[in-house]
């Protein structure tokens, strides 16, 4: 049986059905807002404010037209987004609406009779997320306190209620040596998958490279760790195993290719091809509070603009993986080599990636990284948000 | 259910008895005129043979029972479609997308 995320079977087929197909999943951002502050964090560096999120309706219409428009799966994601009091409602319209309904939450607003009324409501899925299994370490990381024992409660409610569980475990260099932990921690939750990501370097994260980047020798014992417990434990846990790309020798099929398969909503209802696509120059992001969702997916400029392989240079035009990796990623390329169109510098063949690669293994070979920079509303920011 | 009860690997047998759990939505999509898996973080596209196996996971089939059905409408050697039903099963098993 094949799998299908992101993207469907379809490599071979011109632009023009590109453009037709209807993508497979809607990562929607709720809020912005986390009781967490970890380091890595995917949102970007300017956050929406509390006053500028959709409002529930706003939020339900979305669901409804995701449905119509053919995607299969919802992503509610955040921040954090149990913090929204309305989660309820839209969950309620997304299951109703036919949507596999994914819940990606920190856990630590959560209570039991939530959950309880969430899965009643249709929820599918939980993914909890966790900052590392020591409880130190983990309040250093997020910046938050007994996050690590709340979440324990968390993973136990969703096996009660019978849902399923997936262990989320951003990995870096503060937690990679804890790795075979992190595991077992996964397997006594009852987790039936597991996700080992390691941080992409995006956002937050790329702003606090120098302090979380992990050697290349952890990266490949945190595989060879990933790939025994894989063996150990087939038919108990899925894993999922997210490499860092800059120890890689090809670019990652970022979002399974532009404009493919996945959408993604912000709080204030910017629809993107990627939740890091705002740091690319020179696209225009549609609303859903002015656009239909199918008509932005279709026609939407910043859609169009990387979809499929005609804005390609070289070494991407003309390569044999232009459509199994599609360049990499868009948003990396922007970041390191100051056009969105080159090639992704993850990949060998770029003129960028022997600087790419020296700049993971100098900033990982620093024996005191620098201090984090948490992930904060800018002061002006959250003084409007009060 | 309680955390450890499903922490041993499920070996597909002719008596076992397969099913979909609750959270695994076997779904016909109109739009796309395919069948299709939903699982955690997963969409899954079934060949014609692999649901028509999943359409009988109902709890009360046992795999037996399905692979003789199968060799029955596809006029098949029980054997063999004993066999391939039972390595699907366990794939899908250890995928997560059956219980037995």
């Amino acid at each position: 049986m094949n799998e299908v995320a992101p993207m469907e079977q379809f490599s071979e087929k011109p632009l023009v059905e590109a453009c037709a197909r209807a993508p497979v999943g809607l990562l929607a951002e709720l809020t912005h807002r986390c009781p967490l502050q970890c380091p890595y964090c995917s949102n970007p560096l300017e956050l929406d404010r509390v006053n500028t999120e959709l409002t529930t309706e706003q939020w339900q219409d979305v669901m409804r037209q995701a449905a119509d428009l053919g995607i299969l799966q919802i992503h509610l994601s955040g921040g954090e987004p149990t913090v929204r009091k309305d989660l309820e409602d839209i969950v309620e319209v997304a299951a109703k609406a036919g949507l596999y309904t994914n819940l990606i939450t920190a856990g630590v607003t959560l209570t039991r009779d939530r959950l309880k009324r969430l899965k009643e409501l249709g929820l599918d899925h939980v993914q909890l997320s966790i900052q590392d299994v020591d409880e130190a370490n983990a309040e250093k990381i997020s910046a938050y306190k007994n996050g690590l024992a709340k979440k324990r409660e968390v993973g136990k409610w969703v096996r009660e209620f019978d849902m399923p569980l997936t262990i989320n475990a951003p990995i870096h260099r503060h937690n990679i040596e804890n790795l075979p932990n992190i595991i077992n921690f996964a397997v006594e939750m009852g987790a039936g998958r597991i996700e080992v990501a390691n941080i992409q370097y995006y956002a937050w994260a790329l702003k606090n490279r120098a302090s979380l980047m992990p050697t290349r020798a952890q990266v490949l014992k945190s595989a060879e760790i990933v790939e025994e417990a894989k063996e150990r434990l087939k038919g108990i846990m899925v894993f999922d195993f997210v490499v860092p790309d800059y120890y890689a020798k090809t670019p990652k099929p970022c979002m399974g290719g532009w404009g493919r398969g996945v959408m993604n909503v912000t709080p204030q209802g910017r629809v993107l091809p990627c939740h890091a696509s705002e740091s690319v120059p020179g696209l225009e992001f549609d609303n859903v509070k002015d656009r239909r969702l199918a008509d932005i997916w279709l026609n939407g400029q910043a859609f169009q603009k990387y979809r499929g392989t005609s804005w390609m240079k070289e070494p991407c035009r003309g390569c044999p993986r232009a459509e199994i990796d599609f360049g990499g990623c868009r948003c990396q390329a922007m970041a390191f080599t100051g056009d969105p169109a080159n090639t992704d510098p993850a990949c060998k063949l770029s003129p960028y990636h022997q600087a790419f690669v020296a700049a993971a293994e100098a900033e990982s070979a620093v024996t005191e990284p620098p201090p984090f920079v948490y992930r904060r509303m800018s002061p002006t920011k959250a003084a409007a948000a009060e | 259910m309680n955390a450890e009860a499903n922490r041993t690997r499920v070996i597909i047998v002719p008596a076992s008895k397969p099913a979909l759990p609750p959270h695994i939505k076997l779904r016909h999509d109109a739009g796309r005129g395919r069948w299709h898996v939903l699982a955690p973080e997963r969409v899954f596209e079934p060949d014609p043979i692999a649901i028509e196996i999943l359409k009988r996971c109902d709890g009360v089939n046992s795999v037996e029972e399905i692979a003789s059905e199968l060799a029955k409408d596809y006029n098949a050697p029980l054997q063999e479609i004993l066999a391939d039903t039972i390595s699907m099963l366990q794939e899908l098993s250890d995928k997560g997308v059956v219980k037995a």
